[in-house]
């Protein structure tokens, strides 16, 4: 039976329909406390005094400073910047200071507000454009994080001879994750077992990295386990490895389990969220339409800590120039410091803003030079044999040509631009239509993936039954239904013969993180190459023929095992022939493949409300073989629409470096009733080093609504806006200003 | 702190079983259901009344239970996600959820089926528009609530189907 391309059932359904899933705060250990985090109050600062105040049984509380700390007080990751507990220093508003442990979760919070930590304030940085301009040095000598250059061709020759020259600067503001489910944690420890977490993340393997290096231990003591968790998008990639030490340390102190479990407000201001960016783009075109330059200038702000964003950086920078030939391209690109908390992984991961900026700069460009935007993209997709911004040269079949005229025809574009045209001639509700053509690349950039050496297992059981052993998490994308769609066609069995083992990092071997849309593409050819290890070792051994059943397979199965005992196989990933990267130059092969798409937005923008409303999006996009039809669907409708929230719903409002709108109140993401139809459609081009020819899909959505929404705006109202998120607020300052 | 006033001992319904609490009586509901009957089907995503994950039903009324003092379930009804399937047998609305692909991470699902069937209770042929106000106090953030629309219109047509 073919089961890749067929909808099966999701292996945990029955148990989320049913309300029987256990996420971390359903479960209770015997004796455990509940932890708290007491947070700096102040952006920047020297810790003067700790003191415990108020009507507060304090000897009964367990309290653990950095004092406490038996191995390293950072968070392992890229560079080692960011504390666990702060020392003498604080570095953002939300920093961690001291821990509390007690029974009473109640008392707990009483006794969290009642715990003084004197700071004197340092001068402190709270905008992207005061950390580039250095008002105050917080970080390193120039506040710079990280910062790439990429370099094609020779952009400094193309200006003199270039018909137009183009310029423009765009704006992304922050955004929060919102995963229904807060971050938490439960753990135990004890100096003679070592440490236990289990928790709701996506990398067991860099929870377990950060663990070795808080506690100093050897890697076998230390064991993390993911529940089940409720949503993540990149905002459980990093921070459960901080609040997974901090229930860790409480319990090393207590000898008790402990469990800390954010609430709403706390989850929104102290957890990571999408880097905020700024972009200039500078760009040369002939009079034919043809781009001759392009030279980008991308910043992000990371906030107070390295954390991830060198490598959100990278994947922005390497996005920035698009699925377009343009024979010299000077990409310069920097990540900052300012005393906010650290921006994170944010599905996407730079990639939707430069992306932003290039989609809406596009648009200015083809303007002004007479085109429509179009027929200007359409002189410059790129082709099989092109080379991207890095010199890359594409060896798959792209045609964004075809694409967009699939998607101008599921939109009816051209003549609906017409009728808008004259409708909004005398109407108060400007209608409008926009759309923006981009890629994304699946797996860890560059040379990431080689470096990782992800590994897979597989086991048999004696009933026959095949486990896949993998790190990689389940977060509500499907991970476990394609793995054992993948399993059981690539072995020829029943999709229900296939389990998949919890990731429990005691039992499954590191198959890296779940991130980057890695982990179908990756990861599942992983598996597949895995568990043909099963046959082929039944087949050497002599106990299985080439042409098998489900239940010959049963019985070999049965039969090794009684002969030699347990039966794995495990596969460890290989990059396909031909990929190359040269980090110096910070050139070459960026991404195995990338998957390639055309999102049209229709907009209505009411002229005395100022409210725009998304009422139709088509997502068209071509990413190789389609595994699971509903789970692939499921992740382009829910991706675009965390990007109708990112452009027009979702804003971060601070105040000196603290998020303070903290709140599902204040902070509004799309509801049911805010969500237009988004018809999906996959043109399917198989990808030769996938499995049976997939690729990665979960971040290409986030990508393309931002653009194609404000182009959308643009076509209604004819005011081009540079900026996201888009409020009715600010739609009345770009309005009003224009009506005088 | 919770232990200001004395705990109270309440009566009260929940999913066909008549239980007796003894809890604070400013205690939430959510927090009665999920720690003294360990029904932790029901979710806590902000414990403010905007995301409608931790949904039950009051009487047939859609509520959200992190919102409710458990002094004023006395002598209620109470259904919570745990008492939506009949044994094995699930609700069409549960069934539709599985086959749409209505729940992905899951978090917002016991909350999102429990306004479903409570939408379908009150309006068994919804419009679209009626779906969308009807689960619009229930915020999913993975699917879109693209496949959750759909699952409601399959667990409308499978009710029909039978009857």
């Amino acid at each position: 039976m073919q089961l890749v391309g067929q909808p099966v059932p999701r292996k945990e359904g029955r148990d989320k329909v049913t309300g029987q899933s256990r996420y971390i705060d359903d479960l209770h250990f015997p004796e455990m406390l509940y932890g708290a985090t007491v947070r700096s109050a102040v952006a920047r600062g020297r810790i003067k005094n700790i003191s415990f105040e108020g009507d507060v049984p304090w000897d009964e509380f367990v309290v653990v400073t950095a004092k406490d700390i038996p191995g390293e007080n950072c968070v392992a990751l890229i560079l080692m910047d960011q504390p666990f507990l702060a020392g003498e220093f604080v570095n953002h508003p939300e920093e961690p200071v001291l821990l509390l442990a007690h029974p009473d979760k109640y008392l707990l919070e009483e006794a969290r507000r009642h715990v003084r930590v004197e700071i004197e304030p340092l001068p402190a940085i709270f905008s992207l454009k005061d950390s580039v301009n250095q008002k105050e040095i917080i970080w390193g000598e120039d506040n710079v994080f990280k910062s790439y250059h990429v370099e094609k061709g020779n952009v400094d020759e193309v200006w003199g001879n270039a018909d137009f020259i183009v310029e423009g600067e765009y704006e992304t503001g922050a955004q929060e994750q919102l995963y229904i489910e807060n971050n938490g944690v439960i753990a135990i420890a004890a100096p003679e077992n070592g440490v236990t977490v289990w928790g709701s993340m996506q990398c067991p393997y860099y929870v377990h990295k950060a663990l070795v290096k808080l506690f100093n231990l050897p890697e076998d003591k230390i064991r993390v386990v993911q529940v089940e968790t409720g949503g993540g998008f990149g905002g459980k990639e990093e921070y459960p490895s901080m609040i997974a030490g901090h229930a860790a340390l409480l319990a090393w102190k207590s000898g008790r389990p402990v469990k800390i479990v954010y609430d709403r407000a706390e989850d929104m201001s102290a957890t990571t969220k999408r880097h905020p960016s700024w972009t200039k783009h500078r760009t040369a075109v002939t009079r034919e339409g043809k781009l001759l330059g392009m030279e980008i200038d991308f910043v992000v702000d990371g906030g107070a800590y390295a954390t991830l964003s060198a490598v959100v950086l990278s994947r922005g920078t390497i996005h920035a120039a698009g699925p377009y030939f343009c024979p010299n391209v000077r990409i310069k690109s920097r990540a900052v410091a300012t005393n906010m908390p650290p921006h994170g992984a944010f599905r996407g991961f730079g990639a939707p803003q430069s992306i932003f900026a290039l989609e809406r700069h596009l648009n200015k460009v083809a303007q002004k030079i007479g085109f429509s935007p179009e027929e200007f993209r359409r002189r410059n997709f790129i082709h099989e044999g092109e080379t991207t911004a890095t010199n890359q040269v594409i060896h798959e079949k792209v045609d964004m040509e075809g694409l967009l005229s699939r998607a101008f025809e599921l939109t009816d574009y051209e003549a609906k631009q017409k009728r808008f045209a004259e409708s909004n001639q005398n109407s108060r509700q400007k209608k409008g239509i926009g759309f923006a053509t981009f890629m994304h690349g699946a797996g860890f950039t560059g040379s990431g993936e080689k470096y990782l050496e992800s590994v897979v297992g597989a086991e048999a059981t004696s009933e026959g039954r095949v486990r896949i052993l993998a790190a990689s998490t389940e977060i509500g994308q499907g991970t476990n239904t394609v793995f054992a769609q993948i399993a059981a066609e690539a072995l020829k069995l029943d999709y229900d013969s296939i389990e998949i083992a919890k990731p429990d990092t005691g039992n499954v071997p590191n198959s890296g993180p779940t991130v980057a849309s890695r982990t179908t593409m990756i990861v599942g050819k992983l598996v597949e190459s895995a568990v043909l290890g099963l046959k082929q070792t039944l087949i050497i051994s002599g106990l299985l023929k080439e042409n098998y059943t489900p239940e010959d397979f049963q019985e070999a199965c049965r039969r090794y095992i009684g002969q030699h005992g347990a039966l794995k196989s495990f596969s460890k990933y290989k990059a396909p022939p031909g990929i190359n990267w040269d980090d110096e130059k910070y050139e070459g092969d960026a991404y195995g493949a990338f998957a390639w798409a055309v999102y049209v937005a229709e907009v209505t923008v009411d002229m005395v409300t100022y409210e725009a409303r998304v009422d139709d999006f088509v997502a068209l996009q071509e990413v190789g073989r389609v595994i699971h039809p509903v789970l692939a669907a499921g992740q382009i409708e829910g991706g675009v629409a965390q990007g109708i929230g990112y452009t027009l719903f979702e804003k971060v409002v601070w105040q000196d470096g603290r998020m303070i709108n903290n709140q599902m109140t204040n902070y509004i993401m799309p509801t049911a009733a805010d969500i237009p139809p988004i018809r999906v459609f996959f043109e399917e081009n198989p990808y030769t080093f996938g499995p049976s020819g997939a690729k990665g899909i979960g971040e290409l959505p986030m990508d393309g609504p931002a653009p194609a929404i404000l182009n959308a705006i643009e076509n209604a109202t004819g005011i081009s806006i540079n900026h996201i998120p888009l409020m009715p607020e600010s739609l009345i300052e770009v309005l009003g200003g224009e009506r005088g | 702190m919770a232990d200001a006033s004395p705990k109270v001992e309440i009566n009260c319904t929940v999913n066909n079983e008549r239980v007796t609490l003894h809890a604070y009586p400013m205690a939430r509901l959510l927090d009665v259901l999920r720690e003294e009957l360990r029904l932790t089907g029901t979710k806590e995503g902000c414990g403010e009344g905007e995301c409608g994950a931790c949904s039950v039903l009051i009487d047939g009324v859609l509520v959200n239970s992190c919102l409710i003092p458990v002094l004023q379930i006395e002598g209620t009804e109470i259904k919570t996600i745990e008492g939506i399937a009949s044994g094995d047998q699930l609700h069409a609305v549960q069934q539709a959820f599985i086959s749409c692909g209505g729940a992905q991470c899951g978090i917002c699902t016991p909350g999102m089926v429990i306004a479903a069937v409570n939408l379908l209770e009150r309006t068994p042929n919804p419009s679209q528009a009626e779906i969308r106000t009807g689960l619009a106090g229930n915020l999913c953030r993975c699917t879109g609530y693209i496949k959750i629309f759909e699952a409601v219109v399959q667990a409308c047509q499978s009710v029909e189907a039978k009857s």
